[in-house]
């Protein structure tokens, strides 16, 4: 039977996906065609021209972009009836190549099977590797996953196999193995994806974890912005239990393990490991000093086993297709694929999956498509959100993978990739994340709650016009002491942004220090709202966008702001592609 | 989840879901996410309820409902809206939506509109970045926000 799929993540069901596919079944059916055409809803692909919707026959693949509603009966009628395919609304060249630019793994299955569906998962060798590793003796799965080279994707890049040995060896007669769905840097998606679309490759990598360290309970801590991924979890969890996957006497082995889904409530810190095991155990997510290490302590005092999303999901193709194949991708240190969220102001946003080592460079102008407005140039790249930093143009030939990430004072984190141009001011964004981390700081050590205080308290300072040149020093000293001082990862690395930036853009903080000048034109204290006459290029762009009607603009002449109506939005700087509203 | 926002508070609905849980360990985030669901919020008397059915101290369910930034101890809107402030809807405008909305409602972060209609609320990141600057009204995503757009969204929630 031929298939259409739809993809019906959380950002297609945003572009109507729900709606999309309705349609779809509705016109089959009144068309007769149902029983030649299978609507499936999958997860997302990755790539944000939703909705998508691919035509599967036998022996051709279409995919339409960007379908709405109002597209379906067309398609239907002139595709599906009449055989001609909708040519304006079919996805080109630039689709084709952002997909075929990458080395989907872990992805491979999202935006490609029913995730509601375990027997499609199956039927793409879903549960086989489970099936290995429920006759592998313990050490021996460690030992693969040991010499496969994976390190954890959660952002810390511990050895994966060496995390599972310690909990192995660790004394107690009940382990847990938890997987943390908590997703908390802000602009990172890809546990979502993975979660929505392809919930079983999580499940059957923290059975075989389970099975490994001799553990029969898991818990997936997910939070609590994605009820979708709960809901997919939850259908698989109870698929895979019916099917024998999960429960008691696992294939007749002996081996048992099930799964719980708990639901965060919003609090970043709980991303840290042992804040998250706080939260699991229904208390404040307060971090504790290490060690203990959960393996040796964790969840109700018992040896614990936390990986990330993205970890787990890996798992099941390394013991499917052997250490040697998935060491062979990658770099000396770092092994395998990652999955970068590409988002901010590149023209392909969305998930890629590509080898460790890939460039920079690669991934903004090769996968990415460049910059989202071709008159506005790229300025930096920030990686590991809240814990990361900023990266110039200048580093954008290097590697990525995890020692080169670190050497330059950002961490590689969970893979958000926000993709920065001239339009975004990086004192600005170090004052963003720091505002970020005091809201999230949980309180107990000082430098974390008070020193990053003070620093944004200065960042302000310097963005609202008032910065001397003694707040640099400041800032760097104070940075510093936090970073080591700190009880937990958060502070720890919470100075990154604000370090990172003034490394790569002192220029850009001495012009708000010294000149009170804002070089991107974004922090509001610094803007007189006035067009540049010499860069105005008569196209009345800021007009059409002021939704005041503040700007006079005539065909051929300079734009005009009155500043009596003017509220100070900032959508005529925005919309202004030569930068010429300072 | 729409908030249903019902003021009386019924002990026997409280006790039902204590006891749907009672067996766990870890009972209270659940439980208190699941009182949440059902008003819109955590009101007092569920809080008392459950501090003498568990055999905790209120001040304990306390610490727990104001350390996570998904409870809510007021009653809320009818509608809720969640404007992104990830870094990636931060970077593509986010803030000026914010400021927009609560210019034109009239009202801060966290706070309800009189006529109860609206309740304003920051969120970081709801995992669609590739589509900024995102709002959620309820349950339902727009992407690629500008000011007009939100002025057409408000109006079909009845501004
Ligand atoms: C403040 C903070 C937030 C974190 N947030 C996350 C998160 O959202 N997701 C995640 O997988 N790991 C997060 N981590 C890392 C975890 O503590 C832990 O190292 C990770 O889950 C281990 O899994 P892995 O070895 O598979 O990477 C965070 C750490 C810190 C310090
Ligand atoms: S940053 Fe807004 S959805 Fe991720």
């Amino acid at each position: 039977m031929d298939k259409i799929l739809i993809c019906t993540g959380t950002s297609g069901i945003a572009a109507y996906a729900v709606e999309v596919a309705c349609l779809f079944e509705e016109l089959i059916k009144k068309h007769k065609l149902d029983e030649q055409y299978r609507v499936v809803r999958v997860g997302d692909r990755g790539l944000f021209r939703d909705v998508l919707v691919d035509v599967v026959t036998e022996d051709s693949r279409l995919v339409y972009e960007f379908v709405k509603p109002e597209n379906v009966e067309q398609i239907v009628i002139e595709h599906l009836v009449g055989g001609r395919p909708v040519e304006k609304l079919l996805a080109g060249k630039d689709y084709e190549d952002f997909f075929s630019g990458q080395m989907r793994i872990v992805l491979s299955n999202c935006g490609e099977i029913d995730p509601e569906d375990i027997g499609e998962y199956i039927a793409r060798g879903g549960y086989e590797a489970l099936k290995t590793a429920v006759s592998m003796e313990s050490l021996d799965i460690i030992e693969t996953v040991t010499s496969a080279g994976l390190r954890g994707r959660g952002g810390g890049g511990f050895p994966t196999g060496l995390k599972w040995k310690f909990c192995f060896e660790a004394q107690g007669d009940e382990k847990y193995v938890v997987c943390n769905a908590d997703e908390g840097d802000p602009g990172a998606f890809m546990d979502r994806s993975v979660l929505e679309g392809d919930p079983h490759s999580v499940i059957e990598g923290m059975a075989i974890a389970g099975r490994a360290i001799g553990a029969a309970s898991g818990v997936i801590y997910c939070r609590a912005e994605y009820p979708l991924a709960v809901k997919r979890l939850q259908c698989a969890i109870d698929d895979a239990g019916a099917r024998g996957f999960l429960g008691d006497n696992i294939m007749g082995t002996g081996f048992s393990f099930d799964i719980e889904i708990m639901q965060g409530a919003g609090a970043f810190v709980c991303g840290e490991e042992t804040a998250l095991i706080a939260s699991i155990e229904g208390k404040r997510g307060l971090p504790r000093p290490r060690p203990p290490f959960p393996a040796v302590k964790g969840l109700w005092d018992k040896p614990t086993n936390i990986n990330n999303v993205e970890t787990f999901a890996n798992v099941r193709h390394i013991i499917a297709k052997g250490a040697d194949w998935y060491s062979s991708i990658g770099t000396d240190g770092s092994k395998g694929t990652k999955v970068f969220a590409l988002a901010g102001k590149v023209k392909n946003t969305g998930l890629v999956e590509v080898p460790m080592g890939t460039t920079i460079k690669d991934l903004v102008f090769g996968l990415g498509g460049g910059m989202a407005r071709k008159m506005v140039k790229f300025k930096a790249v920030q990686l590991g959100g809240p814990s990361g930093g900023c990266l110039p143009e200048s580093l954008a030939d290097m590697s990525i993978d995890y020692e080169s990430i670190t050497g330059t004072g950002a961490i590689m984190g969970s893979g958000g990739m926000i993709i920065m141009d001239q339009q975004t001011c990086m004192v600005d964004v170090a004052r963003y994340f720091l505002e970020f981390t005091v809201e999230e700081s949980c309180g107990q050590c000082t430098p974390c709650r008070v020193g990053l205080r003070r620093m944004l308290d200065v960042l302000i300072e310097i963005t609202d016009g008032r910065g001397k040149p003694k707040h640099m020093t400041f800032l760097k000293e104070m940075g510093e002491t936090v970073k080591s001082m700190s009880l937990c990862g958060l502070g720890q690395t919470a100075p990154n942004p604000a370090l990172t930036t003034m490394r790569y853009f002192q220029d850009e903080y001495d012009l708000h220090v010294n000149k009170k000048e804002c070089p991107a034109h974004v922090c509001p204290e610094l803007l007189k709202f006035k067009v540049i006459e010499d860069k105005c290029a008569k196209c009345g762009m800021c007009q059409k966008t002021c939704p005041v009607d503040a700007i006079e603009w005539k065909k051929g002449e300079v734009a005009r702001i009155d500043l009596e109506k003017c509220t100070e939005c900032r959508s005529c700087i925005r919309a202004c592609p030569f930068m010429a509203i300072e | 989840m729409p908030a249903v926002n019902t003021s009386e508070v019924k002990k026997s609905d409280i006790v039902g879901m204590i006891e749907h849980h009672r067996e766990k360990k870890g009972v209270l985030i659940p439980l208190l996410q699941e009182v949440q669901d059902r008003y819109g919020y955590v009101p007092k008397e569920a809080v008392e309820i459950i501090a003498a059915e568990l055999d905790v101290y209120p001040v304990d369910i306390y610490g727990i409902l104001t350390f996570y930034a998904q409870f809510h101890l007021k009653p809320r809107g009818r509608h809720i809206i969640k404007v992104c402030m990830g870094t990636a809807c931060y970077i593509m405008g986010g803030k000026e939506i914010l400021d927009h909305l609560k210019g034109t409602l009239g009202i801060e972060i966290d706070q309800t509109t009189e006529d109860g209609n609206f309740t304003l609320e920051v969120v970081s990141c709801l995992g669609c970045c590739g589509m900024g600057p995102v709002v959620m009204v309820d349950e339902k995503f727009y992407g690629r926000c500008d000011l007009q757009k939100m002025d057409e969204v408000l109006q079909e929630y009845g501004k």
